[in-house]
């Protein structure tokens, strides 16, 4: 049976396991109509036009968990920030793992999107938030009829989350192939302020489909500074789905950090509501093999005054593919608005290929907007000038490569995270280089 | 110290240089002079290592080792420094942190320790002072938004912090004001030994009353056409080259 066939007829299966009495039932039900309606994105549809989900789609996935997974702490240690003081919301094999986590209702909620789903104390924000901002196309929606884990993070007015926050999902391969569709909803409150770690770790060869949908409201003056990391394994490929909706004079960033996976697909939008709005896109992607790593980016601006910055690197060795697709709206309204995209790339292989497509549709008269791309190999020149300061070829590369990726990393605002990726990228490369950039 | 022979280089099959010899011994200072084109940057990345020219006749001896076969790097470990007449722009990389590798990688292949981070700092202190470069300025991007000026004396103080035994200095003077010239060349004459010996490629005559040389060689076509003392660097300034080109054609 196909994938799509054999989701929409599990539906009926699924929803006799959660509570169907609840706001999110109608939801459920009308998305995976949508679902059946859309199904998965081909390479017809400009969106997708250079990935290709059919690969990744023959496997036989099961949709469910069929048992309750544990995994030892000292085992998975390596893939927290363990350095760091945080919350952690943990998953394995979609399931939540109390065990590995550490969660708190103290005065902010940092906990499970089953309890908001299913607590009548949350009905009314489920109703406010739920499924708002997230757009409805096939896999999305597919995404939300069978939403019913992940992380759910509530930060009230005035309040600072008193550490980051980690969410990792893990897979065990215990399943010969799995598919996971967490789901998380984050609420940050006027004035207040967030910082969050996301990571999905598969700890086997077994393929894993991650299909994940995260919600994000920023209400005035907020701040929600968001870190992706992905570097996963050749078998485990991912569609992330990032929906974030920014009030007056909230600041919000993501940065998305792609190092591996097979195929890495990140639909990451940005709707403005409001003035004085900042929002900040940025990414390293460094891949090699035969990854392919998709960034599609949109930034809607609505109202004057607003900002967006996004700046992309990528470096492709190998047979290594990447794309940036960066869309950028600036309605009539959005006079004065500053919007900038830059996407630069090192192509590391004569079979190394990127495809990189700005898309600006500016319908106010008064704004700056600017877009850059280029697509390069490292300067022979500056490479004899490094060797020639005795620094050997493998040295002098990674220097550059590092030194390229470097602005990215420095609006890194935790530096145990910037030192972590920091240590993956000089991995990523194989070198060992003496200092901290 | 270097000793070359017969050198026959070419860059995309052009013939570059053609049948070059100097001998330049520990202690000496040599100037080689000549017109625009007649292959002086050519001759000073070959002894470098730069890769895109291809040596067809003749070798290159470094106290006696052939190192024609040698990567840049190893040319930099056995002490070959150049200073650059364009240094490369390296954004994201601190003048601090690339001489830190530089040294450390250098010491590595000469199968030393790292320089401890308190040494390291010390020398970066005095060989700074030494070029009066301001402390700030270490902490910028290699070379960018640099003055012309700046990136010629941040060459010297790279070549200070690598205490090398064979410099050579690419056009250093192009770019400097009278002050920074003078700096410059400060900074050169404390470097200099009876260990180490300096290759000065110019133009003009000027740079030569700070550093003063033991040998002035003129470069045209390919080959060193004429050789003398400092006086005739002075000669150069006056009457051009044309009258070495007719010496020549004659």
């Amino acid at each position: 049976m196909e994938l799509k066939d054999k989701l929409v007829s599990s539906f009926l299966a699924f929803e006799n396991t959660v509570d169907v009495d609840t706001a999110v039932h109608d939801i459920r039900s009308q998305a995976i109509k949508t679902f059946e309606e859309k199904g998965f994105p081909t390479k017809k549809e400009e969106a997708w036009k250079y990935t290709s989900l059919n690969t990744v789609l023959k496997h036989d996935y099961s949709i469910f968990p069929k048992e309750e997974n544990a995994l030892d702490f000292k085992d998975i240690n390596k893939y927290f920030l363990h350095d760091l003081d945080t919350y952690k919301i943990v998953f394995i094999d979609g399931k939540y793992s109390s065990h590995l986590s550490e969660t708190t209702h103290d005065k902010i909620d940092v906990c499970l999107m089953s309890s908001a789903l299913t607590h009548e104390k949350y009905r009314l924000i489920i109703e406010n938030y739920f499924n708002k901002v997230a757009r409805k196309d096939g896999l999305t929606s597919l995404n939300t009829a069978f939403s019913r884990e992940g992380a759910y993070i509530y930060i009230p007015k005035n309040k600072l989350a008193d550490k980051p926050i980690q969410i990792v999902h893990f897979s065990t391969g215990n399943e010969a192939a799995q598919m996971l569709q967490p789901r998380n909803l984050i609420i940050v409150g006027e004035n207040s302020h967030v910082q969050i770690i996301e990571r999905h770790q598969s700890l086997t060869d077994n393929p894993v489909l991650t299909n994940a949908v995260t919600e994000i409201f920023a209400d005035k003056r907020a701040i929600v500074d968001y870190y992706k990391i992905q570097n996963d394994n050749q078998n485990a490929s991912l569609i992330d789905n990032t929906y974030i909706e920014q009030h007056a004079q909230s600041v919000a960033s993501v940065h998305t950090f792609a190092f591996g996976g097979n195929i890495t697909r990140n639909n990451l939008n940005f709707y403005q509501k409001g003035e004085g709005i900042d929002s900040i896109l940025n990414g390293i992607t460094i891949i090699e093999g035969k990854q392919h790593v998709d960034h599609n980016t949109l930034v809607h601006h609505t109202e004057p005054n607003c900002e967006s910055h996004q700046d992309y690197k990528g470096i492709f060795a190998e047979k290594a593919t990447g794309v940036f697709n960066g869309k950028i709206v600036v309605n009539k309204e959005a006079q004065k608005t500053n919007a900038f995209q830059s996407n630069n790339n090192i192509l590391l292989s004569d079979k190394a290929t990127i495809n990189s497509k700005p898309q600006l549709e500016i319908f106010a008269d008064d704004v700056k907007c600017s877009h850059g791309c280029t697509i390069g190999q490292l300067d022979d020149n500056a490479l004899f000038y490094m060797k020639s300061r005795g620094i050997g070829e493998k040295e002098a590369r990674a220097l550059l490569m590092y030194a390229f990726a470097n602005n990215v990393l420095s609006s890194v605002k935790i530096p145990q995270l910037k030192s972590r990726i920091n240590k993956l990228i000089a991995t990523k490369l194989g070198v060992n280089i003496g200092f901290d950039l | 110290m270097l000793e070359i022979k017969d050198l026959h280089a070419s860059v995309e099959g052009k013939e570059i240089l053609k049948g070059l010899n100097l001998n330049v011994k520990a202690g000496e200072i040599h100037a080689i002079m000549g017109p625009n084109g007649a292959g002086k940057s050519t001759l000073a990345n070959i002894v470098a290592g730069k890769e895109e020219y291809e040596v067809t006749k003749g070798g290159i001896l470094l106290e006696g080792e052939d190192i024609e076969e040698l990567a840049a790097e190893e040319r930099a470990h056995k002490g070959v420094f150049l200073s650059f007449q364009y240094p490369v722009e390296i954004p994201g990389v601190t003048v601090t942190n690339f001489m830190k590798t530089a040294i450390n990688e250098t010491r590595k292949a000469q199968g030393l320790e790292e320089m401890p981070a308190k040494d390291m700092l010390k020398k970066i202190r005095e060989k700074s002072e030494l070029l009066e470069i301001d402390r700030k300025f270490l902490s910028r991007s290699l070379n960018e938004g640099f003055s012309g000026g700046e990136k010629k004396r941040n060459e010297i103080f790279q070549m200070a912090m690598m205490e090398p035994k064979l410099a050579i200095l690419d056009e250093t003077d192009s770019g400097l004001d009278i002050d920074a010239l003078r700096i410059v060349a400060n900074g050169v004459n404390k470097l200099k030994s009876e260990e180490n010996a300096i290759v000065v490629i110019t133009h003009y005559q000027r740079l030569l009353d700070y550093i003063v040389p033991d040998f002035v060689h003129v470069l045209y076509d390919g080959k060193i056409v004429k050789s003398g003392t400092k006086e005739l660097a002075l000669e150069l300034e006056e009457k051009g080259y044309d009258w070495i080109k007719e010496e020549i054609n004659a």
